[in-house]
């Protein structure tokens, strides 16, 4: 297993972006000077980035030919007759013809800041942010726990196979890892979904919780939402654990080669201190910046998983965002995932230079 | 005096041609196993793309037989709920994919050479502002941002399917050689280029560029492998043309026309199937690629 080319593409992208550019400066005066300003930096370069996003965001709808009222008034005639006073309502609140580009700019970054995204035109009666926060709970307990269930789980078969390299314990968790990044994960859940669902009918196949139940926090209910989670959270399990197996094991075995592990066995060591303790303490550092990144990435859900299923998360609610054409809500969702991987971006980056020093510039 | 200097050019070796330097990379990849076998795959799905016409039983959209049967000796693997052929839209649909990894890995590989071997070769302040893009790009979460650029391009087809796997793929490539071309850089053979008075452009792409190939190679392969997953995934979501017969759409009919309910299991495994296959079949190559710089990873040296 030479290749490092096999390594998932995202796993490894993300743990590069933050640990490249490593400098190794001499230890100087002025260290809480060189603190500060690392943190000021980066603060800074957060800032930049987020204003960037938040404009992209506000550029992409108005490349589009048409305005976004124009696509609003023929989502809602298909429910019924507009009135003329919806259709102004409309038409002024979505700021059409009305100010220049920068008017309508400053209009935008005030909703952003009072993270007011107006009515959603699918579900039309209902904002944007009450949409937003009934789906939020879903994807955060179900994509939220299983990534953490997958990062630890991987880690440990991570370590095991590094440290018992070329037996069986090191191959097939390997190449399953390299393998599930080729597999289109929705599919595994369509096979799932068809086999435990409907052959089976082992688990319910739709929805997050029965057709009858209402949500609420009693044991009944929590029992019901877990028996519905069961199926996306085990697609979502088996196609990110290959990820944290190899990305761990990859650099665990770089560790295992350094010279203060070799001296750490010499010294008698029992192997597993030595593994846990020494090696993968090290080894784990580029593998926490990625799982930064995947708690960043938890609010943007799974979306493929979740339409495959039906699952009433962030993810589904983008999908249907999107192919309703529902622009305030497709913005604001955009928005929050983008925000929400930019905050652990710039978290991760923070956590990194106080856990390696030899990152702060 | 002469005869050292003649002696002295016919010892500078002829640099290769691209052919001999084609020929050189594929018998590398060819030598490795694991690399071997995706090639044979892949070739078999180019084989199943280009001749799809004559290969397939039926056209891929032609329909009128009896609707969502099970596999006959007429339909190997079935029809669908618009009674049309599975077998042949599988094999019309290898067009689709091929193409777009193809299309889209050649066109993202490329943008990611420009940027990175110029952006790795320049310094200055024009670096810090392309630096700054490409972490924009790379920090964006790719799936959101293919799929509202898709719903805001609706009804592009696979045009509009490449453009945005091309616009949300770049950026890792152009990162990776970039740190390359930093590294090669301030190697001697560059320093003696730039003192022999060649310009930055031929230092750029014909000094520097040569030495990544296994790292471009490489690209194209981890870019292709992303656009076909890419493209599925779109257009199993709806956000293509559900027209066009390819894999991904298949599995959005599949999924549709209730296809989970009437127990077709042709329908939904065939097209996923054929998916994994050929991303892994990119996969399989790249282990191979490693080797056209590395001649310790080449054959043999399989642990």
């Amino acid at each position: 297993m030479t290749s490092t080319t096999a390594a998932p593409r995202g796993v490894e992208g993300k743990s590069r972006s933050v640990a490249e550019d490593v400098p190794l400066r001499t230890q100087g005066s002025g260290r809480a000077a060189r603190n500060a300003l690392y943190i000021l930096r980066k603060l800074g370069l957060f800032v930049l980035t987020l204003w960037a996003a938040v404009t992209v965001n506000f550029i992409l709808p108005r490349l589009m030919p048409g305005t976004p009222a124009d696509a609003a008034l023929a989502k809602l005639a298909q429910n019924g007759p507009v009135s003329d006073a919806t259709k102004a309502a409309i038409e002024a609140q979505l700021g059409v013809p009305t100010g220049n580009i920068f008017e309508q700019y400053v209009t935008y970054l005030h909703q952003v800041i009072t993270l007011d995204f107006g009515v959603s035109y699918t579900f039309y009666p209902q904002t944007v942010s009450e949409l937003v926060s009934t789906a939020l709970p879903y994807t955060l307990v179900l994509v939220g726990v299983v990534t953490i269930i997958a990062f630890i789980l991987g880690t440990l078969l991570g370590v095991l196979a590094a440290w018992k390299r070329g037996t069986w314990l090191d191959t097939l968790p390997t190449l399953s890892g390299s393998f599930a990044s080729a597999f289109p994960y929705f599919w595994t859940a369509l096979l799932l979904l068809f086999f435990a669902g409907y052959v089976w009918r082992l688990f319910p196949t739709s929805g997050a919780y029965g057709p009858t139940a209402t949500p609420n926090l009693s044991f009944g209910f929590l029992g019901d939402a877990l028996y519905h989670a069961f199926l996306p959270a085990l697609t979502i399990l088996i196609t990110s654990l290959g990820g944290w197996i190899l990305g761990m094991r990859n650099t665990m075995i770089s560790t295992i080669g350094d010279d203060y592990v070799t001296f750490a066995e010499a010294n008698g060591l029992k192997p597993r201190v030595v593994a846990l303790r020494y090696a993968a303490r090290n080894a784990i550092l580029p593998n926490l910046t990625s799982f930064g990144l995947a708690l960043g990435g938890v609010v943007g859900g799974s979306i493929l998983v979740e339409r495959v299923f039906g699952y009433p998360g962030v993810g589904y609610l983008l999908f249907n965002a999107v192919t309703n054409q529902d622009y305030p809500l497709m913005q604001a969702l955009f928005l929050m995932i983008t925000l929400s991987v930019l905050v652990a971006n710039f978290l991760v980056d923070i956590l990194y230079g106080v856990l390696d020093p030899r990152t702060r510039r | 005096m002469t005869t050292i200097t003649e002696t002295q050019q016919v010892s500078i070796a002829k640099a290769p041609g691209p052919w001999s330097v084609f020929v050189r990379v594929a018998s590398t990849i060819w030598s490795n196993g694991k690399a071997r076998i995706g090639l044979i795959v892949l070739g078999l799905f180019v084989v199943i793309a280009i001749f799809a016409p004559l290969i397939a039983p039926y056209g891929a959209s032609e329909n009128g037989f009896d609707r969502s049967s099970d596999p006959t000796w007429e339909h190997w693997l079935g029809t669908t709920a618009a009674g049309e052929d599975v077998l042949s839209q599988l094999l019309w649909g290898a067009q689709v994919s091929i193409f777009v990894g193809l299309v889209a890995g050649v066109l993202s590989t490329l943008i990611a050479v420009l940027i990175g071997l110029s952006w790795g070769y320049a310094r200055g302040f024009g670096g810090e502002v392309v630096n700054f893009v490409v972490n924009l790009f790379l920090v964006i979460p790719g799936l959101p941002l293919m799929i509202v650029i898709a719903a805001y391009l609706s009804g592009g087809g696979i045009a509009m399917i490449i453009t945005v796997v091309v616009i949300t793929g770049w950026a890792w490539g152009a990162r990776v050689l970039r740190s390359q071309t930093q590294s090669l850089r301030s190697r001697d053979f560059v320093t003696a280029a730039v003192f022999s008075g060649e310009r930055p452009f031929r230092i750029v792409f014909r000094e520097i560029l040569p030495n990544m190939t296994s790292l471009i190679v490489g690209n194209f392969f981890g870019a292709a492998t992303a656009a076909i997953l890419a493209e599925a995934g779109l257009e199993y979501l709806g956000l293509g043309d559900s027209s066009v017969v390819s894999w991904g759409t298949m599995l959005f009919w599949a999924q549709n026309s209730n296809a989970l309910l009437t127990g077709q299991w042709s329908l939904l495994f065939a097209p996923g199937l054929c998916i994994a296959l050929l991303a892994t079949s990119l996969t399989l190559i790249n282990f191979g690629v490693d080797g056209i710089s590395n001649p310790r990873l080449r054959e043999g040296k399989t642990r």
